[in-house]
């Protein structure tokens, strides 16, 4: 790969998508198992699409600027750190592993994804956290509206405020606030934070270095009203 | 004689008014207990139980009604200026390669009938092994649904096309690279625009598991997916999936038949290596009814837009098109191929071919409230030959190589018949039939399929000057 640059032992891969195509660092980087390499570098990903995406290596990835849609989708492993703005989708069915996003997100961050942590240090747009399954989600800032949609099963955490709809046919995932809830979706309601659930909330409040406490939160959950059809619940649907 | 009127049945059998004896005087002729056009007894019977329940009537399987279908076409075959072939010498090529257009690795099937998607949920674990089994057997492809790939399919499908859905439901890295080809559906025949379902006494423990969800809820699938909306959202979408999948995967986008120019042609502009459409004649494993019966077109009146569109962007071919919803017969296949489709796609019929609705267990369908061949409660999870349930002693009673054996010659007799017609047309393939070989038996199908009514030059919306 004439576009990776390892300028030592110490330093990271420096790939520069200035030079290079999208297709040759996600080649490269889906071939990592194995090569021990542990540090990689992004250059002018320029809000490039699908950047990222498939790595199954345990490596440190730092794209260093704004990226388009799908950045690290499916992630299975990686830690991956985009200092910029992520588009549509950010780490969308991710497995496992680690994205942190310092600028803000948009819609669908961490859409349908199975496992890992997704970090927003800014604010997340609509639908963040749709039909998760098992991820663990903390924004710092505020999500947009339908937030959580089908959520089925993980840790969302927000540190802000949350739009309209929060939490709409919500399956068993959890959700914890500190700020204001414009409105809670179908079947989506205000639950007694017991300790199991403190205990989730300082551990991913302490792994995503946030500064609050879990007393600071209020915790949503499914009323599981939904769950099998009834024509008294029709006016919900 | 008094003639009586039966009116427990749908269907009065003897014409004339009754008579009735009175022993005190002459016989008075009533007039005969007539049905309504409007309300007739099955429709007043659904007004009823929905009046008990409260909850509109889901149900299995495909549209119920009459609908223009295939049946209306009829091929003219070979005369003084066609030559035929002959059968059994003369080779009539069937073989089909999806995918040219972009995939390193297009599929090529040996027999263009493949297995629409089905998941391992609404079917059974026997009964997905079993469908891998009959379709490699002849040598196409079995295709994944709502719900994930299982082992059974995986293992037993020579060639699997794994489903992108609205729920993503079981869906991970490690199944997208080991499909053969991946599908994104945008809907379905059965319910264009409507999500999918699953009851609660079909989502056992494994079910449950592998699509992260309680057990023994009525699970409702998203209609939307959840990280793109509209085509250009879709056409990165498809970017991302060739790029996890190194360009490899032909990506096929299946739709329901609605509007097959407009989704045909946004469908090649986002990207796809296939499209797959789907006509409302299409099974689905759980839908309400009003919904299976009153949206979408017949697949008849969607293949030539779709391959209109393919052929106004200059696809027809190089884009594949598989067409699914009330395949049944070779015919059907001949004549889907004779509209311009590289492919066919068989759902319903190919659980036919298992043994769904087999006479065998009429004494449980009875008890079910139906009759064997009309049996359509397969969101119930209490199918008697075990397919559609995830009752582990139900779904024993499937026998995954006989039943796969069942599939596999069900698949060369459509092949078989098929070939038969492209012969008798002087074609040695079947993607040498063309809409020249067909006319219309009505005014409908000759304007949907845009081939003349029989006996006649004229199609309907065609030649409108005169």
């Amino acid at each position: 790969m004439s576009t990776a640059v390892k300028l030592s032992d110490s330093t990271p891969v420096v790939f520069d998508l200035a030079n290079a195509s999208l297709r040759e660092l996600n080649v490269a980087l889906q071939g990592l198992d194995g090569l021990g390499q542990s540090a990689w570098s992004i250059l002018n990903p320029r809000g490039a699409h699908a950047l990222a995406v498939g790595i199954t290596a345990a490596v440190s990835l730092s794209i260093e600027g704004h990226v388009g849609y799908y950045c690290a989708g499916m992630n299975d492993g990686a830690s991956i750190t985009i200092t910029g703005n992520a588009g549509p989708g950010v780490a969308e069915n991710m497995m496992s592993g680690l994205v942190h996003v310092l600028g803000d997100a948009s819609q669908a961050a961490g859409a349908t994804a199975h496992g890992g942590l997704l970090i927003i240090e800014g604010n997340a747009s609509g639908r963040c956290g749709i039909s998760m399954k098992g991820i663990d989600i903390v924004v710092k800032g505020s999500v947009g509206h339908m937030s959580a949609f089908m959520a089925q099963s993980g840790n969302f955490v927000i540190l802000g405020d949350a739009g309209e709809a929060l939490g709409d046919c919500l399956y068993e995932a959890r959700i914890f606030v500190r700020g204001e809830v414009a409105s809670l979706g179908a079947d989506c309601e205000e639950k007694a934070m017991t300790e199991e659930d403190r205990i989730i909330l300082r551990n991913l409040l302490k792994k995503s270095g946030a500064k609050a406490e879990p007393a600071e939160f209020k915790r949503y959950g499914s009323a599981r009203r939904l769950y099998h059809f009834h024509v008294d619940n029709a006016g919900a649907y | 004689m008094a003639r009586r009127a039966d009116c427990t049945t749908s269907t009065l059998i003897t014409p004339g008014p009754i008579e009735m004896t009175d022993s005190a005087g002459p016989r008075i002729p009533r007039t005969l207990p007539r049905f309504s056009a409007t309300f007739d007894p099955h429709t007043i019977a659904e007004i009823q139980r929905a009046a008990a329940t409260g909850i509109y009537d889901i149900r299995g399987s495909g549209t119920k009604r009459k609908l223009p279908h295939f049946d209306d076409l009829l091929f003219l075959g070979a005369s003084v200026s066609r030559y035929p072939l002959e059968g059994y010498r003369e080779r009539c090529g069937t073989e089909v390669v999806l995918g040219t257009r972009f995939a390193k690795k297009p599929i090529t099937l040996k027999i263009p009938v493949t297995i629409a998607g089905m998941s391992f949920g609404a079917l059974s674990g026997n009964a997905k092994e079993a469908l891998g089994r009959g379709a490699s057997a002849v040598g196409t492809s079995t295709t994944t649904g709502d719900g994930g790939m299982t082992e059974e399919e995986r293992g037993h499908s020579q060639t699997l096309v794994y489903q992108v859905l609205p729920s993503r439901y079981g869906m991970n890295l490690r199944d997208l690279r080991r499909a053969d080809a991946i599908e994104v559906v945008v809907g379905q025949g059965a319910k264009p625009g409507g999500g999918g379902m699953l009851l609660g006494q079909k989502i056992s423990p494994r079910v449950a598991a592998m699509r992260n969800l309680p057990e023994g809820i009525d699970q409702r699938s998203s209609c939307r997916h959840p990280d793109w909306t509209g085509p250009d959202d879709l056409e990165i979408k498809i970017l991302e999936l060739r790029e996890l999948t190194n360009w490899e995967k032909p990506i096929y986008v299946k739709v329901g038949a609605s509007r097959p120019y407009y989704d045909t042609a946004l469908a090649i502009k986002a990207g796809a290596d296939v499209v797959v459409l789907d006509g409302m004649q299409g099974g689905t494993a759980a839908t309400q009814e009003v919904f299976i019966e009153h949206v979408g077109l017949p697949i008849l009146s969607a293949i030539r837009p779709a391959v209109q569109a393919l052929q106004d962007l200059g696809q027809h071919r190089k884009v594949q098109l598989i067409v699914s919803g009330g395949i049944r017969t070779g015919a059907d296949v001949a004549k889907a191929m004779a509209l311009g489709a590289d492919a066919v796609a068989i759902g319903t019929a190919a659980l036919i071919a298992l043994g769904d609705n087999a006479p065998e267990w009429e004494e449980e369908y009875q008890k079910l409230g139906t009759t064997a061949g009309a049996y359509d409660d397969w969101h119930e999870g209490r199918d008697p030959a075990g397919i559609t349930t995830q009752d582990a002693a139900l779904a024993a009673r499937l026998d995954p190589v006989k039943a796969g054996r069942r599939l596999a010659n069900y698949l060369s007799v459509l092949t078989l018949e098929a070939q038969t017609i492209a012969r008798a047309c002087g074609k040695s393939h079947l993607h040498n039939l063309e809409p020249e070989d067909l006319v219309a038996l009505t005014i409908e199908a000759a304007a949907m399929a845009q081939v003349p009514l029989a006996g006649t030059d004229w199609i309907p919306g065609k030649n409108k000057g005169e």
